[in-house]
């Protein structure tokens, strides 16, 4: 033991400059990791240059400013009082295969197995806006998802549940409006009125010309569409949630962190406006907007993105946008694991890779969680994969005591100095997008498209170089792996029942009623003053198909096509 | 001298999903060859005509959608039609094993499924698509 001295003047071991001083020396001496992954040592898997430790020096905070509390503005610790602790996240796994009746099954199961609510992976057919018996839709019919047609399969898909007990997510964009009136069409065959619906239609059609790429329309149509959606949702639904602003397929797309929060929260902003230049007030709406975002591996990152978000989404709303209702100020979002952080490669990692991906998300606040399952890299989820990606969820809800605490980490200079850095990267970016007069104005210039392509080419040269190791792909590989994981197949028969099954609805529908609601919701389209929803709602009610509808729509908007670029 | 290998990188069907064909047409282009990118959602027979007047040394066609069991063989089926059995035709996605040998059995050269190192596609396309060239001139 050294000996201390008493007085007078401290030793420089207890004062904090001094330790730093002698902890920089010793630091400088340390000899850092060569050889594979070591390239990306000092960076997140964003790029963002990393310190080795962070101090009080690096963290600017004004604690009312930026801090705050859980349920208070600006709302950097979450969005309720007390979080999980009044309430866990909801388990929402996204599923959906084959036709209504296969899918049905599938969700009969998930909710027999304590899940909360329903997610509808439709098909790319039925994401386009295509008839299963199109010649578009050869070989992609139930694959991807669901086939859902007319009325008839949106009828068996909920065959058996109360749609007004639970709450449904429905992934789908371009055609959103019309999955959403054929949700209240056959919600109100089984006697549920609209108004007591609860869900999700995502709807956000911006990231589908950023990144995800399913549109129908040009981007100004389809915003006139997203504002009616709105509307018809604040009048006459009041539980739903009419968007939900999704940053998940930009990551997937291959974006960074920042640029995904910074794009999802320019995309919300784009909404907003859209609404409130068509006379609605803003708090009149704001409330039921919603997010989605990415978790994807890189752990504090992720939470600070989350955390940075919603402070973000409460400043502008308040101080751009004029919000006073505090549920417009407040963030809710849904999250899903990383799909491209997935390996093909001894797919069984995958499980672990997604329970780090889930405990960031509820370590940012999450309101509901998809988890992956490990072989969504191959195929469909077989029952067993989809089964484990659930018990993570559960594991991480009942075992780990990670719930217990309102963000744990605020407070750490570390996630502290990262939330604030993520928040400036896309201030900055929303200066870049003003720049070329708006979002829209952005995705014609093709920028958004270019950001992400960039930093998705430079990933993958990180992964060529090895200066960032993903395990089984370029180290610790297994030569001569063989797969022996059970995979869900969707077979070539189902394509073709489901398109007899399409013929069949179109043959056996009143013609004359059919006809007239097309005729209408024609008009509807081109009158900027009408709301298409009630007519779309018709339209399905008289059993038009979702092929037949949009190729209405599209003789009065166009089809969008991209300007094609590398 | 003789002109770059040139290569048409493909999406076909309704199939968005356009990061691994960017990244993989950036590489290409990177490593000296031509690379047509034909953008999203095109017809197999679009894509075969597309080579032919381009005069290609290959088609790379990637799909993540699981359509690749019908979208392939249309491609193999149309490069018959039109003669051209020569062009090198590969591909990559989300293809489980068994389906990848009966896509090799039926003439697809090569599949490449998620994490395959680029270096492997780009000597892969710079051996097959060379060994072309030399036949054809």
């Amino acid at each position: 033991m050294i000996e201390r001295p008493d007085s007078p003047g401290a030793p420089p071991e207890s004062d904090f400059g001094a330790q730093e001083k002698i902890w920089e020396n010793a630091s400088a001496k340390g000899k850092h990791r060569k050889g594979a992954g070591s390239g990306a040592g000092d960076r997140t898997i964003s790029d963002l240059p990393l310190k080795t430790i962070y101090g009080p020096q690096d963290v600017e905070m004004d604690l009312a400013r930026d801090l705050s509390w859980p349920s208070l503005y600006p709302y950097t610790r979450g969005i309720h009082p007390n979080m999980y602790r009044d309430r866990l996240w909801t388990m929402r796994q996204f599923a959906g295969f084959g036709n209504a009746k296969q899918t049905n099954e599938r969700y009969h199961f998930l909710l027999s197995h304590g899940q909360h609510g329903l997610s509808v992976a439709f098909d790319m057919p039925t994401l386009m806006g295509f008839d299963s018996d199109a010649p578009q839709a050869r070989g992609e019919v139930g694959k991807c998802g669901v086939a859902i047609d007319s009325l008839a399969d949106m009828d068996t898909l909920f065959d058996g549940i109360d749609m007004g007990d639970i709450t449904t997510s429905m992934t789908i964009n371009g055609p959103a409006c019309i999955a959403l009136a054929l949700y209240v069409a056959a919600a109100e065959k089984k006697g549920v009125p609209r108004a007591k619906l609860g869900g999700t239609v995502q709807a956000d059609i911006l990231k589908e010309y950023i990144a995800q790429k399913e549109w129908i329309f040009p981007p100004r149509p389809h915003m006139r569409l997203i504002v009616d959606m709105i509307r018809f949702c604040r009048d006459e639904m009041p539980r739903w949630n009419t968007i939900s602003i999704s940053g998940y397929h930009i990551r997937e797309a291959g974006s960074t962190a920042a640029q995904e929060l910074a794009f999802t929260l320019a995309d919300g902003f784009a909404y907003v406006e859209a609404c409130v230049a068509a006379g609605m007030e803003v708090d009149s709406f704001a409330p039921r907007l919603s997010f989605f975002f990415n978790s994807h591996i890189d752990f504090f990152e992720e939470i600070c993105k989350f955390r940075a978000a919603r402070r973000i989404w409460a400043r502008h709303m308040r101080d751009r946008y004029g919000a006073k209702d505090p549920r417009s100020l407040q963030m809710r979002f849904h999250t899903q694991t990383a799909g491209c952080s997935a390996t093909a490669q001894q797919p069984e990692n995958n499980i672990v890779r997604v329970a780090y991906e889930a405990m960031a998300a509820v370590l940012g606040g999450t309101q509901s969680l998809h988890t992956n399952s490990m072989d969504e890299v191959l195929a469909l989820p077989s029952e067993k994969a989809a089964e484990i990606a659930l018990r993570t969820q559960q594991v991480l809800a009942y075992e780990t005591n990670v719930t217990n605490v309102v963000d744990p980490l605020g407070g750490s200079y570390f996630i502290e100095a990262l939330t604030d850095e993520l928040e400036r990267q896309a201030e900055d970016y929303f200066k870049r997008i003003e720049e070329y007069g708006g979002v829209i104005e952005a995705i014609e210039a093709g920028f958004f498209q270019r950001e992400i392509a960039d930093a998705s080419y430079r990933y993958q040269r990180s992964l060529e170089t090895k200066d960032r190791i993903l395990v089984g792909v370029n180290a610790f590989e297994k030569p001569e792996e063989r797969q022996d994981i059970e995979l869900l197949r969707i077979g070539v028969e189902m394509e073709r029942e489901q398109a007899r099954s399409v013929a069949e609805v179109r043959g056996n529908r009143d013609q004359a009623a059919a006809q007239a609601a097309l005729e209408r919701l024609k008009i509807a389209c081109a009158d900027p003053h009408d709301n298409v929803m009630p007519h779309l709602i018709d339209c399905v009610n008289a059993y038009l198909t979702e092929g037949e509808i949009v190729e209405a729509m599209a003789g009065v908007y166009g089809r969008y096509t991209e300007k094609v670029a590398f | 001298m003789a002109r770059p290998l040139r290569i048409v990188v493909a999406k076909a069907g309704l199939d968005g999903h356009d990061r691994g064909a960017k990244v993989i047409a950036r590489a290409l282009r990177d490593a000296g060859m031509e690379v047509i990118y034909t953008g999203l959602f095109q017809a197999p027979e679009q894509i075969v005509q597309t080579a032919i007047q381009e005069d290609a040394d290959g088609i790379g066609l990637s799909i993540l959608s699981g359509a690749h069991m019908t979208l392939f063989p249309l491609i193999v089926e149309q490069l018959k039609a039109q003669n051209a059995q020569d062009i090198v035709f590969f591909g990559g996605g989300t293809i489980p094993p068994e389906d990848a040998e009966e896509l090799k059995r039926i003439g697809v050269r090569e599949i490449f499924t998620p994490g395959a190192p680029l270096a492997d596609i780009i000597s892969f396309v710079q051996r097959e698509c060379g060994d072309r060239r030399e036949l054809v001139g």
